[in-house]
């Protein structure tokens, strides 16, 4: 069995995950990324998506993260994120509602900028909306 | 002297007084445990959000491309004062307190020929400052009703700071907010947002080495941009989260010493009250003596 590592998942409201495990996979804004014990350190930037983490008594946590950035150090892994919901409590409707603020946000951008910026969080959601439906 | 009956009126309303302040201070208790949960439940987020940003900003320690919320705009002539108070009143010193910071730094700044700009959030801030600095005052904003703040709503309060940065309406801005230590102690606090100010960690040497192979994705500088903006709102955040506790803990305890003074106030008028009402008796029993020792 693979070595296990500390790992934490924290919003700005409360800690939400404080767990040993072996396995973590985040949605890193350059792609998907797994991490294992004895990674290097290494920080990233999280697109809005799914963080998975796999505890060392085998038991699955899943949370829905919109935003933030990952934290590898020698210490262990830190996800800190703008807002994290367990995937237990997300349905559909929520995506949904997300996806629509977002393109409200598409269309009220000031400028250019922004109207890129809001249009790349509106694609991951979708991309995302996808991905939920289909499991 | 009252009469009897102003007496009863008197000791009855102070009741009904103390009723208020004890329901108001009952209430304000299970208020607290809920704002202090709140308040350090949000600690370890802003902490580790310093941790990383103190090692990301020591690389770029006078570096020329160093993001401006980090160095600033290079000149020191108009602040913005970002005072977070409560919305409502009867919670002691708590609201004048912050006001009383607030104005200090004002005058100071104002005595050196700079240039004021107040935002305020909450109701009693706007309210204790409009009187002597209300030409100052460029945005109040409230967060009403509220049951408990979450993240998202006070996220907008971030970015009107971030829009002023931006516009450069202003070189720096300072948070004034009251950091929650117990029921009885809520310190007023000045906390310097932009520029950002990172703490120097301890582990400064040691660490670099393990800082040095740290990787970024994106860049470093890409990071860094993300993140101090978000600093920046979650700072705000959570000063609004331990003013919330402090909010509470001011007002119980200043609720709990309005119960004991109207327990005095009560005491005293019923001794008064029973001393006359005895005196009135024996006056009565005087005459009906006298009265029947002429017939």
């Amino acid at each position: 069995m693979a070595e296990a590592f500390q790992f934490e998942l924290v919003s700005p409201e409360r800690l939400l995950l404080s767990a040993k495990v072996t396995d973590v996979i985040v949605p890193g804004s350059e792609g998907e990324f797994g991490v294992g014990a004895g990674h290097s350190p290494f920080l990233s930037t999280m697109r809005p998506g799914v963080v998975k983490a796999l505890s060392e008594d085998g038991s699955k946590h899943e949370y829905f993260v919109r935003g933030g950035f990952a934290d590898v150090s020698a210490s262990g892994m830190t996800v800190l994120a703008e807002q994290a919901i367990p995937m237990a409590d997300l349905d559909a409707g929520y995506i949904a509602q997300q996806i629509q603020d977002a393109s409200e946000d598409v269309a009220d951008a000031k400028d250019e900028d922004a109207r890129q910026a809001a249009r790349l969080v509106l694609s991951q959601l979708q991309e995302l909306q996808a991905a939920v439906k289909a499991s | 002297m009252a009469s009897l009956k102003d007496l009863k009126n008197r000791i009855a309303s102070v009741k009904a007084t103390q009723k208020i302040t004890k329901a108001m201070k009952m209430v304000a208790a299970a208020k607290l445990r809920r704002a202090q949960d709140a308040a350090e439940a949000g600690r370890p987020y802003a902490e580790r959000m310093g941790t990383v940003l103190g090692n990301l900003a020591a690389g770029f320690e006078g570096r020329d491309d160093a993001p401006k919320l980090m160095t600033g705009t290079g000149r020191d002539q108009t602040h913005l004062l970002l005072v977070c108070t409560a919305e409502r009143g009867l919670c002691g010193g708590f609201n004048s307190s912050i006001a009383r910071l607030a104005r200090e730094h004002a005058d100071k700044l104002l005595s050196e020929g700079k240039t004021v700009k107040i935002v305020t959030v909450g109701k009693k801030g706007h309210d204790a400052l409009k009187r002597g600095y209300g030409q100052y005052i460029v945005e109040n904003i409230e967060l009403r009703g509220l049951k408990s703040v979450e993240f998202s709503d006070t996220k907008h309060i971030g970015d009107l700071v971030m829009e002023m940065f931006q516009d450069e309406k202003y070189d720096v801005c300072t948070l004034f907010y009251a950091q929650f230590q117990s029921v009885i102690s809520q310190v007023p606090t000045a906390k310097q947002l932009i520029p950002a100010q990172f703490e120097a960690k301890d582990e400064a040497q040691d660490g670099s080495s393990e800082d040095a192979l740290y990787e970024y994705e994106p860049g470093e500088q890409e990071i860094l941009e993300t993140l101090l903006p978000r600093n920046v709102a979650i700072q705000i955040y959570s000063a609004i989260l331990e003013n919330g506790a402090s909010e509470q803990g001011a007002r119980m305890a200043a609720m709990d010493s309005a119960t004991r003074n109207a327990g005095e106030m009560i005491d005293k008028l019923t001794t008064t009250y029973n001393r006359q009402r005895q005196a009135q008796i024996t006056t009565e029993l005087i005459e009906i003596i006298a009265g029947a020792e002429a017939l």
